[in-house]
Parts: structure tokens; sequence; C-alpha cells
């Protein structure tokens, strides 16, 4: 069974390369839809099957290799003493974060078919899909940082492709640009902690014998808080943290089930997972700061995305800005130390996200049908669409609930272990995560209010999308859906929104269940050995395990020995939950679309400032753009047209040059070339009498 | 003074000169070719002289063949002459120059 | 000897001063007759050297059959005298080069020459005579001599086909080429 394991990393990239080839030669292929969605999910589900396989008969890590169980089958690279193969490993965390991404994935495959239905581009985006499946895995499972880099860099590269899939589009061309930019200067992070852990340890392995993650001690001071800094830049580039998250609420000019694989689930987590995998190079003495560095920056992009998600009034965007504020509480547990807690924030988040973006898929979808819809994303059209949408109206509902972290879903459980440990390093003397924990609160009452905000205008109150029809098939911009033909022609226009069809709801049904048990995976300590997912990643009695958790540890003991400042934290949570979606549901059902502007009153020019997403897009615009633009059209476009090509065309030119003069010798008079042929015989008469 | 071979081959080499002199110089084709027939006879001069300073037969021999194609030579130059005066009625080489750039 | 060395010092300046001669005449009638006091006194040189049969051959070939055809066909062209010619730098160039040549020979030939001074003339030389020519050209010479015959007939077709008068009238023209 072990040799089957590489086919867990083989069948996507088959699926990828078959829909490539066949669609790229035959357009009979290329309309095959059903063939080609059925053979992409085949290709995520199968390995989801074996990872789950894996999963269930798990008794001690396994490693490896592309071909067959030899993790050192195929050789990357090699050169030196640094030998680079193509390796992976199935432990508690890859077996984790593998189940997702084929999980999820896979529901996710499967709402494309119904949602990519009529594009253009159908194949396209079935490859696209499977080859980012295929990086994330090599991300996942991958045994050495090479391997993990390549996945990295090709989720990354996927992302652009898919962000950009409608590229005729300007904007959204230029939004894939700005998330590869923005990813590629982490990665530079990336390759710099790369070096320095080869030339500090000499290997690039990351668990198993001489691994970087056995070798942790070797690391000499500087190394050892540069390395972890630097890991956390590149991940703030992948996982869209300050200052490196513009990408994000762009990235919305893609798809929506993009947006829900790659920037709600799957890509955005690699950066949690780079952190938690390397864990023990966080928890020495010197990289204590770092720590601190990790929780406040995830702190601040947490507060700071749910502050502008407020102010949004397009679907996408809040949701996009919810998963920045999300990530940075993944990051304040990092932060704390409490590696297993993010990683159980990434998978319940991964429920309840997806949820939430294939539900908004499902909601533009129904809205692009009325014709009398300027913007299928703008919830200030939408209204009342629980009457229209059932399934999505409840699946909605359950995942706004589960984000917002009412008891009993699954978002209660993970952020609240969040607050509670970051609460207990302060306790533990480490003074600056009470104001994390403060920060914290703060975030999670703004995203019980956006949140519910966004469901009420969306699926309750009043009803604001024009009802008008007969108005004729006049364009609408192709924000969201990529219909080239209308895929309904039978029913002529609609007029209100319907439900969608059952490939886009069941995943939506499955997600949200999962949403509502995936919590239970976590209880809170007061339980004792109750926290299935800790002892699952951290180990159980002393054995298994492949976090470290002995900083988590510490922080259980002292909540522990506080018993009731824990109670007291957990209920001061379920307030803030509660208290917010109550505020929310109050105004906006009270007041409909008009509870903006009591917000906008109330909070002054400060709701500018949140609605324009605090200017960073256009600081960083005028402050390292126009720059290096400047820099590149002055002097380097200069340099390259003046001293490259004029030393190309100079060459050229002297070519042609020696060739004008020398032509001359060509007279055409006989007497002449025997006065050379006579010149010449001289010469070298000369020469031997001479020489 | 009794000539020694250098006396020959220096007279050789005075009449190869001149011969080169004038294939540079004479602009008449016909004059051109003359002087390709001394710088000939020249280089027989020389052979000669070697052929007996050595004792063998080769330079003599040599000699003997050089005559006989300078003859088929002269012969075709003469007939290309001919065919270069009827196209042009004139034989100066210093017109004949459409090959130059 | 000293008819020998008088000999010599006769036909190597009558030899340089045909050569002269052809160099400087304007009229090309009258370079011709300088070339053929040049031959003339190249036969006398041969001679001199106990060549007996290239000295006869030398002016009936060269002397009787070439230079008769050169004037034949300078008659034939009625080619009139050059004009008097300038010093253009081609002209002072070639010159020089002619006198650079000349003197470099020189020094080579001195360099040959130096060891066999003595004996030059004493002795007799055997392949002056028409049977030692002949020896040779039929034992070792064989196939020279039969690949001049070759190139004899290649020059007779040759100058036939350069020569002839190029009819436009009765020319080949594709149609008739094809019966």
């Amino acid at each position: 069974m072990e040799n089957l394991y590489s086919l867990i990393l083989l069948l996507p990239f088959l699926g990828a390369t078959v829909i490539g080839l066949g669609g790229f030669v035959s357009p009979g292929f290329r309309k095959n839809e059903a063939g080609i969605g059925a053979l992409a999910t085949l290709m995520v589900l199968v390995p989801f099957f074996l990872v789950a396989y894996a999963f269930l008969n798990y008794h001690g890590p396994i490693d490896f290799g592309l071909f067959g169980s030899d993790p050192k089958s195929l050789q990357w690279m090699s050169g030196g003493k640094l030998d680079i193969y193509f390796g992976y490993r199935l432990d508690e965390l890859s077996l984790t974060m593998a189940l997702i991404v084929t999980g999820v994935g896979s529901l996710i495959h499967l709402y494309s078919i119904s949602y990519m239905h009529g594009d253009r581009g159908f194949y396209k985006f079935f490859l696209y899909l499977n080859l980012f499946i295929f990086a994330m895995l090599n991300l996942v499972l991958g045994n050495n940082l090479v391997v993990l880099f390549l996945g990295w860099e090709g989720v990354g590269a996927c992302s652009y492709f898919l962000i950009g899939f409608w590229y005729e589009d300007m904007e959204k061309a230029k939004a894939a640009q700005k998330a590869f930019v923005a990813n590629r200067i982490g990665d530079f992070a990336m390759i710099c902690a790369m070096m320095i852990l080869y030339t500090s340890l000499g290997t690039l392995t990351i668990s198993g014998d001489n691994s970087i993650l056995s070798n942790l001690h070797l690391l000499d001071g500087t190394a050892a808080w540069l390395v972890p800094l630097l890991l956390f830049l590149a991940a703030t580039g992948k996982s869209a943290q300050i200052p490196l998250y513009v990408w994000l609420p762009d990235a919305m000019a893609g798809p929506t089930p993009v947006s829900a694989l790659i920037h709600a689930a799957t890509m955005v987590t690699s950066g949690i997972y780079l952190i938690a995998r390397m864990g023990g190079a966080y928890l020495t003495p010197e990289a204590e700061s770092i720590r601190l560095i990790v929780a406040i920056g995830g702190a601040a992009t947490a507060v700071m995305a749910a502050m502008i998600a407020v102010a949004q009034n397009d679907i996408k965007k809040v949701l996009a800005y919810s998963t920045v504020s999300q990530l940075g509480f993944m990051f304040m547990a990092l932060g704390a130390g409490a590696f297993t807690t993010a990683i159980f924030h990434v998978m319940t988040h991964a429920f309840f996200k997806a949820c939430l973006f294939l539900g908004s898929g499902s909601v533009i979808h129904a809205m692009h049908h009325m014709h009398s819809v300027k913007d299928p994303q703008d919830i200030r059209t939408m209204g009342n669409l629980k009457k229209y949408m059932p399934s999505t109206h409840m699946t909605f509902f359950i995942s706004t609930l589960a984000i917002a972290g009412i008891p009993g879903l699954a978002g209660f459980f993970s952020k609240d272990e969040i607050l509670t440990m970051a609460f207990m390093n302060g306790m533990n003397g480490s003074y600056a995560y009470y104001l994390v924990w403060g920060v914290g609160m703060l975030t999670a009452l703004m995203t019980a209010f956006y949140m519910t905000r966004v469901y009420f205008l969306t699926f309750r109150g009043s009803e604001r999308f024009p009802m008008e029809h007969g108005k004729g098939h006049h364009d609408h911009g192709h924000d969201d859906h990529g219909h080239d033909h209308h895929g309904h022609d039978g029913h002529g226009h609609s007029h209100t929104p319907h439900e969608s069809p059952a490939l886009m709801t069941i995943p939506l049904w499955i997600l949200a269940g999962l949403a509502i048990v995936g919590g239970y995976l976590g209880l809170p300590g007061l339980i004792p050995h109750a926290h299935a997912l800790n002892n699952w990643l951290g180990g159980h009695d002393g054995h298994g395990g492949t976090i470290d958790m002995t900083h988590y540890h510490r922080l259980e003991e002292t909540a522990h020995h506080h018993m009731a400042v824990e109670v007291g934290l957990i209920l001061l949570s379920i307030g803030i939950a509660v208290g917010g979606v109550l505020f929310a549901w109050r105004l906006y059902s009270k007041h409909g679309l008009k509870g903006d502007e009591m917000v906008k009153n109330r909070l002054g020019k400060f709701y500018t400032h949140m609605s324009n997403k605090f200017y960073v897009d256009e600081l960083y615009q005028k402050i390292i753009i126009d720059p290096f633009v400047f820099l590149g059209r002055n002097v380097v476009m200069a340099f390259d047209k003046w001293v490259l090509d004029g030393a190309v065309n100079g060459l050229g030119n002297l070519v042609l040059f020696l060739g004008d003069t020398l032509k001359l010798l060509q007279t055409g008079l006989v007497s002449q070339y025997a006065l050379m042929v006579v010149l010449g015989v001289v010469a070298i008469l000369t020469y031997l009498i001479v020489a | 003074m009794e000539p020694t071979p250098y006396y020959y081959l220096a007279v050789s080499a005075a009449m190869f000169g001149i011969g080169i002199i004038g294939v540079l110089t004479r602009k008449n084709a016909i004059v051109v070719f003359m002087c390709v027939e001394l710088m000939l006879n020249a280089v027989n001069l020389s052979l000669v002289t070697f052929s007996r300073m050595s004792g063998t037969a080769d330079g003599s021999m040599f000699v003997f063949f050089v005559m006989c194609v300078a003859a088929a030579e002269a012969v075709v130059g003469l007939a290309i002459v001919i065919a270069m005066f009827r196209n042009r009625q004139d034989i100066d080489i210093n017109n004949f120059n459409i090959f130059k750039w | 000897m000293e008819l020998q060395s008088s000999l010599f010092w006769l036909f190597a300046v009558l030899g340089l001063a045909g050569g002269i001669g052809l160099l400087l005449n304007r009229n090309p009638i009258y370079a011709a007759l300088s070339l053929i006091v040049n031959f003339f006194s190249l036969a006398g040189l041969y001679l001199s050297l106990q060549a007996e049969f290239l000295a006869i051959i030398q002016v009936l070939v060269y002397a009787g059959a070439i230079m008769v055809l050169f004037l034949f066909v300078i008659m034939l062209l009625n080619l009139k005298s050059e004009d008097k010619s300038d010093f253009t730098p081609t002209r002072i160039l070639a010159f020089l080069l002619g006198i650079a040549f000349v003197a470099e020979m020189l020094m080579v030939f001195r360099g040959v020459t130096s060891s066999t001074e003595s004996s030059f003339l004493q002795g007799e030389f055997a392949f002056g005579q028409v049977e030692q020519v002949g020896m040779e050209l039929m034992t070792r010479y064989i196939f020279p001599f039969e690949m001049i015959s070759v190139v004899l007939i290649a020059a007779l077709v040759g100058a036939i086909v350069v020569a002839k008068k190029y009819n436009y009238e009765n020319r080949n023209t594709n149609e008739e080429s094809n019966s």
C-alpha cells in the first residue's frame, strides 16, 4: 500500500496533463464538460481516499517518493554536498493538511463543474485547479524545503493563472500580476531563510534523521532569530498579512471557486503551515521576540482587515478581508506558541470560509441571471434571498454563525482557544500578549458584526434588486461570471433569483455540516485530554506527534492553575460573539440599508478611511511602485537602449563599415589584383628572409 | 670572370623582375601577355642552371614541359584577347572592370 | 674561358636589353621584336650552359611560333601605339615591388649557390643532347609527355571555341536543339 501513496501526488498532475493536452489538441474534448469535470474531480477525490486511508491506518510517519515508497526514487538536483530528492512524508501534521486540501478541494471541483458551465475556458479551469492541487500537495507533503518551495511557488503560479482566468479584462490581469509580485517578495525571504538554514545546518530536509528539525540546536545566535523572521516574512506574502496582504482583496477578480479554494482554504494557509512545521525554530530562546512580532503582526492585520470589512459593499470583498482577518488570528496563535491551535483554526476556517465563498458564488450566480442587476456582487442590490435560495441561505447562515464564534459551532472552539492561549502568554510574563488578546477580542466583535451585516443585507430584509423584466439583454460587466453565452436561454430573462443546481448546493451542505461538527475535534482544555486534535498533532502520553508542544503545555498549565480566568475568558468571548451578532441583527433588521448610514454617522471621517481600505494601495503605489517604474524607465531602459542595443547595433554597424571600406579594394582591374599578388609574395619573401 | 651559377641566376632574377614590372604597369593586354612569357623564360633559365649545377635531368625536363604549356597558354590567351577586342574594339585592360563593387 | 665569359656577358646584356625594350616600347610591334631579341639571347645562354636541345627548342617554339602568333594577333587587331603614360602611385609601387623582388631573389640565390662555384661549367652535361632527353622523356617522364598532348588538344579546342565568331542569326535556340 505504501507504493500507492505516490499516487496522491501523481494523480492531480496526471489530471492536469491529460486535460491540458486534450483541451489543447481537440475541440471535441473541450466541449465535453462532464468528462473533464468528472476526471478532474476524480483526480482529487482518489488522493483524498488515499490520505484518509493513511490517516485511519496511521502508526508512525511514512516517507515516500514520487515513484514509489523510496523517498530517494527521483533525484531533482545535486551539487557538492547537497542532494535534493522528491521526498515526501506522511506524518500527523501533513496528513491533517492533506485531508483539508484534498477534501475541500474535491468539493470545490464538484462545485466548479456547475459554476463554470458554458465558459469558453472550461478545460483550462480544471487544468489549473488540478495543477494547483498538485502544487499544494507538494507543499504540505514535501519533506525538504526545496520540494516545499516547489509547491510554494507552484501555488503562487496557479493563483496567478486562476486569478487572471478572464485575462481579457485588464483589471483582472492586473490583479493577477499584483498577487504574483506580492508573493514573490515573500518568496525571496523564503529563499534567504533556506540559504541560511543550509549553510548553518548542512541539510534542507525538514523532518527525520539529519534534518532541520532535529538539528535546530545547531543554529547560532543570529540565524536563530533571523530564520524565523524570514520565514514569517515569506508567510506574510503567501498568507496575506501586513505588509503583503494587498493582493488578496484584488484576487477576488478570479472566479468564486478559486477564491474559495485558494484564497480561503488552502494556499493562504501555507504560511501558517510553514511556521507550524518549523515550529521548533520559533521556540528557541533567541526567537522569543520573533514570536511576539508574529503575534503583533497577526493582531494588527486582523483588526485592520476587520475594520475595512465593515465598510465594504461587495460581498466577495467582505469575505476577502474577513479571510485576511482570520489569517491574522492564526498568526496570533502561532505567535503565542500554540501551533496546534493555529492548525485547528486553519481547519475550521477552511470549512466555514469555503462554505461562505461558495455560497456567495451561488448568490452571484443567481444575481447574474437577473438582467436588471448592474453589479451582481453588490449587497446593496440584494435582500430577502432567503425566500428564493433556501439551501444557500441556510448554509451561509450556519457559516456566518460559525465565523462569528457562536458556541457549539466550529469557529467558537478554535477562535476561543487562540484568544485563551494569547492571554495565557500574558499571564506567564510577556505582558505584550495582553494587548494581543485585547485586539483579538475587538476583532472578534467586529467579525461578528460585519458577517451578520452581510448575511442580513443579502438574505433578509427587503428586496432591493430591481424587478423589471422585458428590458432586453443589456450588457452587464463580467465581474465574476464568465458566461459568454447565456446558458439559460431556455427560460428567457429571469426576474427573480433562483436556487443553484445540486452540484453547487451539495458541497455547500457538506461544508456547512463540517462547520458544525469540526469544532468538536478541539474541546477546550477544561475537559482534560479531550482535545483530539492536540493529541493527534502534538502526541499523546509522550509518543507520536509532529508539533513541539512544550510551550503549549506550559500555557495549559497556567490555564489550569487559573481555572476561573479561563472560564471567564470563555464567557467573555461568548458574550462578544452573541452581542455582536445581536447588535448587527437589530440594527439591520430595523433600518435595513440605512443601518450603514447610522454607522457612518457614528464613526464620521473614520468610516471613509475604512471604506477606502486605509489608502494602503495608494501608499504602496507612491513609495514603492512609482520609484521602481521611474528607475526602470529612465535608468534601466536607458541602459538597455543605449549601452546594450548600442553595443549590438554598433557591432553590426562596424561590420557594415568594414564591408563598405574593404569593398573598395575590388576595382575589377586585373593589374591591380596582380599588384596585390606581387605585394603578398614580396611580403612573404621578406618575412622568410628576415626571420 | 668566369660565369658562376650566381650570374645566370642573377640574370634570371632580373628578367623576372622586368617581367613583373611589365605585367603591373602596361596597359595593352597583349603586351602584358608578352611580359608573362618573359617571366616564364626567366624561370626556364634558372631551371636549366640548377639542372646543370646538380647534373640531373629533372630541371631540363621541366623546362621542356614549361615550354609546351607556355605555348598552349599563349594560344588560348590570344584567343581571349581576340574575343575581347571583338566585344569592345579596345584591349586596354584598365577598361575591363565590370567586376568591381 | 675568355670566350665563354664574354659570350655570357654578351648574351646576358642583350637579353636584359630586350626585356627592357619590351617594357618601355609603346608600340606593340616594337615590344614584340624586343622580346624576340630576348629569346634569341636566352637560346645563346642555354648553349653556353651546354643545353643544346633546349636552345634549339627555344628558338623553334618560342621565337619561331609563339612570337609569330603574337605578331599575327597584333597586326590582326591593328593595334596602335600606347599614349605616354604618367607616373601614378600604382606604377611607382609596381616599380618598387619589382626592384624589391629582384633584390630578395638575389639574396636567396646568393645563399643557394655559394658552394658550387668551382666545378660549374667543367665536365659534361649529359642531358643537353637529344638522345638523353629522348630517353628521359620515354621512360621517366612518359606520363607528363602524354598529358602534354592532352593539354595541347585542350588548348586547341579552347582557342577555336573562344575565338569563333558568334553568329547571332544561326545560333542554337531551344526549339532546334530538341530534335
